[in-house]
């Protein structure tokens, strides 16, 4: 026992004299945190867009000042030359352009129908979507206004409410995801490094010419990242709660818990990964080409899995980083106890048993 | 009188508090064979990097190849071969490639790296091996080959950082005798080994002690100075006496 | 306390022989060296012996037991020192001395006495990172850390391997006191120097033994008279004698050309000394001379297999 005990502080003594690591260890979380919650967020705002008003009429104006007034767009400048509009496009200026053609007061009343133009810079498609859906509300909305007048036989008005988010706002989906991610990276990669270093020293051959038992070699290295990873996850609440201002509405002792299963998962895979490889390089490489890129793939948190392919539905499944996605979003944000989960975290449990087992079965005693 | 192709003149590198080489003053003539030796710790190393231009000295003169070491670096490495025990060749690639790629580094014409790796094949006796990857043939050979590398753009000096590490006596032999051949044609080399009865073969070597050169000679007066029966005891007496040696 | 029993170790697919049927044992309190170039087959050797590799074929044994079946003996017993250095570059000579102690079940103060006359070198610098330490002191404290649990063997690959001689000097005399203490040393070197100051050697090349004996008696089985032979300008003396009809070997030592010859007769040595005077060599000295452990290791390589 004392030789472990020896072996876990020496573990946090590389940790913490390692400036890279602690730059990762602490680091990390919090930029991830702060970009993802301030900077990256699917909301936009400010959109610069130009107007060209042909038609310059009661309803035009109208309109134009309503979508002066939302705070999604900034715009640019009203040009009426429609030739401009492909150069601002070109430029990169803006992002939509949305044209009144001649007539289009008059079309109104006396056809009972008008059309506007938008044109978008559908070089990212979700920013285009976006902005066309504002401009579609809004233009719904000055359309009920002028149907308060008139009497319309019926009318069916969805009333939607967002639940768990009501202001739809991006950070709910993206802390527990963070927290999916930071904890992959530094248990996977921290882990894997820490051990091939060992390899790589030359002093894996004295520890294994030694009467400690080989196994716990490894067994030692994970405890430090379990812990620092624990202290991981309570920065990001700590962060999520009084930066974001984001609430944890279910159990934090639940919450935590399952953080220590996936972290155990995780940590499993970084063992079997420095079993496998001899350099810090190679395992660096594997961990973040190999779990770094599916977890923001195929976790959910960046593009939901229910669009995708059939092939890469099921591929997602094998990502633990999914079934701890959907775990911290029950529990943080829907508030839902253990009975909501109990199949993703024995799917979780079933992993790292797993894992620990092909671990076990490729350990050698020996060199390679 | 041969020129001279090495001049320091209280040539100091200091880190800190720490005088890492303090007032190194020497010449080196050309052709001439010139032993640094010293202990671990005594700057060696320090002195040889200023010497080849990839560090910069805190004080002091030094002229190599009569270009001056604080502003002339490029033309120094030029002018410079240099080869070390750690790294010399990829071992990944074939002989021939290597030596085309340094060939290549040094800015010679097709025709020339063409020609010279031929020339150096043949004169190495390597037609079977030169299609073989570096890294399977055995270290004398990478050696050998590293050092003719070292030559390929003709060099007026050769540094040599400890290159005859862990190989077999009669590959050390035959690797001496590629210095000769080498100081024959003019080279000059200069060399770094912990083998003392290697410092026997250069025509003059020094023993850096705490970073200052403490014994600059023949072999033959540094022996009859220190009443030594060989270089071994000559290094023993000065260096025994090192402070800096943690 | 060693034997090794036809051990053969090949690697990887293409079976590149790295040991090629070594046999030889290693009797108690001896400083046994293996002496041989880099990629001799030294290093596999030590993995063997210390269970970390598994040999095709042959049986081993240390201190009695069995490398492959009694590992677990084998590893509480022994002490290793790789041959890369092979302690945390980031922890403190005293942090790494401590947790090499715990890790086999001792303590510092335990065996203190073992590593006293080593570790005072050391103290002065107990805080420093090991990282730091220079390639002297860096061998001395891996010396004391595989010498720490008092170990009943000792296995040194290259560990004076790029030290200076000032300080593979001191690291041999280090040995010598340990070798009072019955402890059994096994180590190799690529320095021929160092030979003579083992008990018994083994001379490797290419996984073969090419001769096991003490440094003496290999000495004494060199077959031929040597003669060292000098003049003012060694290079073209070297290049004139091998190209002498009566020349078997001609090799550099130190100061010294090592000589021998075909038909060694007075007649063929003042035959050499007029061609030598002839060629333009002044100042040439002749004497006949004691070859040493490089001498007959360049016999042994030229030597037809």
């Amino acid at each position: 026992m004392k030789q472990f005990l020896s072996f876990v502080k020496k573990e946090f003594l590389h940790a913490l004299r390692d400036r890279k690591t602690l730059l990762i260890l602490f680091g990390l979380p919090i930029v991830q945190i702060l970009i993802f919650g301030f900077a990256l967020t699917n909301e936009v705002k400010n959109s610069k867009i130009i107007i060209v008003d042909q038609a310059q009429d009661m309803a035009s104006q109208q309109l134009i000042t309503k979508i002066e007034a939302s705070r999604y767009f900034e715009i640019e400048k009203e040009i009426v030359n429609p030739k401009a509009i492909e150069a601002a496009f070109k430029e990169g200026k803006i992002k939509m352009a949305v044209i009144f053609p001649d007539n289009f007061n008059h079309d109104l009343l006396h056809q009972n129908k008008s059309a506007i133009q938008l044109i978008c810079d559908a070089s990212d498609p979700n920013i285009a979507n976006t902005l066309s859906n504002y401009i579609a509300a809004i233009v719904g909305d000055y359309q009920t206004e002028l149907n308060q007048n008139a009497a319309l036989p019926y009318q069916i008005i969805p009333e939607t409410r967002m639940l768990y988010n009501p202001q739809l706002k991006g950070v709910h989906n993206f802390v527990p995801g963070v927290m999916a991610l930071v904890l992959m990276l530094v248990c996977v990669m921290m882990t894997a490094i820490s051990i091939v270093r060992e390899k790589e020293f030359g002093t894996m051959e004295v520890l294994l010419v030694s009467p400690f038992k080989p196994m716990l070699v490894i067994v030692s290295k994970a405890i430090p990242y379990l812990i620092l990873s624990l202290v991981n996850v309570a920065s990001i609440l700590l962060l999520s709660v009084f930066v974001l201002e984001l609430p944890i509405n279910g159990s934090v002792l639940l919450l935590f818990a399952e953080s220590t299963l996936f972290i155990i998962t995780c940590l499993s895979i970084g063992i079997l990964i420095s079993i496998r490889v001899a350099s810090q390089q190679i395992a660096m490489l594997i961990s973040m080409m190999g779990m770094l890129l599916p977890t923001l793939l195929f976790s959910g948190f960046m593009f939901p899995i229910e669009n995708m392919p059939w092939p890469l539905q099921i591929l997602s499944n094998i990502v633990p980083a999914k079934w701890f996605y959907i775990i911290v979003k029950s529990v943080m944000i829907k508030g839902l106890g253990f009975q909501a989960i109990w199949k993703e975290t024995l799917i979780l449990s079933g992993m790292s048993a797993f894992l620990i087992l092909v671990s076990l079965k490729n350990f050698k005693i020996r060199l390679a | 009188m041969k020129e001279t192709v090495i001049k320091t003149e209280k040539l100091t590198k200091k880190f800190g508090n720490f005088i890492a080489a303090n007032a190194v003053s020497f010449e080196v003539k050309k052709g001439e064979i010139f032993g640094f030796l010293g202990a671990n710790g005594a700057g060696k190393t320090t002195a040889m990097r200023m010497l080849c231009g990839l560090s910069t000295p805190t004080s002091g003169k030094a002229q190599i190849v009569g270009y001056d070491i604080y502003k002339q670096t490029n033309l120094i490495k030029k002018n410079i071969g240099y080869m070390s025990q750690k790294f010399s060749l990829y071992e990944d690639l074939t002989v021939v490639e290597n030596i085309r790629f340094f060939a290549g580094i040094y800015g010679l014409s097709n025709q020339d790296i063409k020609d010279k790796s031929a020339h150096l094949i043949e004169t190495l006796g390597m037609q079977n091996e030169s299609k073989k990857r570096v890294g399977t043939l055995p270290p004398g050979w990478k050696q050998k080959i590293s050092f003719s590398v070292a030559l390929l753009h003709e060099p007026k000096i050769v540094f040599l950082d400890e290159p005859t590490g862990g190989v077999d006596p009669l590959v050390r032999r035959q690797f001496w005798d590629l210095i000769y051949a080498a100081a024959d044609k003019g080279i000059t080399i200069f060399i770094s080994t912990h083998y003392m009865d290697e410092a026997e073969y250069c025509n003059r070597i020094s023993i850096m002690v705490d970073g200052s050169i403490k014994a600059l000679d023949t072999p033959v007066h540094l022996k009859h100075q220190f009443n030594a029966k060989n270089m071994d005891e000559v290094f023993y007496e000065l260096a025994r006496g090192a402070k800096r040696r943690e | 306390m060693i034997t090794l029993n036809h051990i053969c170790k090949t690697y990887g697919k293409e079976k590149k022989i790295a040991v090629n049927d070594i046999s030889l044992s290693v009797n108690k309190g001896e400083i046994f060296g293996l002496i041989g170039p880099d990629g001799a087959g030294k290093s596999s050797i030590f993995r063997i012996l210390t269970t970390l590799l598994l040999a095709d074929s042959g049986t081993a044994t240390v201190d009695g037991h069995d490398v492959v079946t009694d590992y677990k003996h084998i590893r509480k017993s022994v002490g290793y020192m790789p041959g890369k250095f092979s302690l945390y570059p980031d922890l403190s000579v005293e942090e790494n001395l401590k947790f090499f102690a715990t890790l086999f079940n001792t303590s510092i103060r335990e065996n203190y006495h073992l590593i006293k006359d080593i570790y005072m070198l050391l103290e002065p610098f107990k805080n420093r990172r090991a990282g730091k330490l220079s390639g002297g002191m860096k061998q001395k404290l891996a010396l004391c850390c595989a010498l720490i649990h008092k170990p009943t063997v000792l296995f040194l690959d290259e560990p004076t391997t790029g030290i200076d001689p000032v300080s593979r000097k001191e690291f041999w005399e280090m040995l010598k006191r340990l070798k009072k203490q019955e402890i059994t040393i096994l180590v190799s070197t690529p320095y021929m120097d160092e030979a003579s100051l083992c008990d018994r050697i083994a001379l490797i090349k290419n996984g073969k033994i090419l001769s096991i004996n003490t440094p003496d008696h290999i000495i004494k089985d060199y077959p031929d008279n040597l003669y060292k032979i000098k003049s003012d300008v060694i290079y073209t003396l070297l290049k004139d004698i091998n190209l002498h009809s009566n020349t078997q070997s001609c090799f550099t030592f130190g100061e010294f050309l090592h000589v021998s010859f075909l038909s060694d007769t007075e007649s063929m040595q003042q035959e050499l000394l007029n061609y030598l005077s002839k060629k333009g060599h002044l100042n040439i000295v002749m004497e006949k001379t004691v070859p040493g452990i490089e001498d007959c290791f360049i016999h042994l390589l030229k030597k037809p297999a």
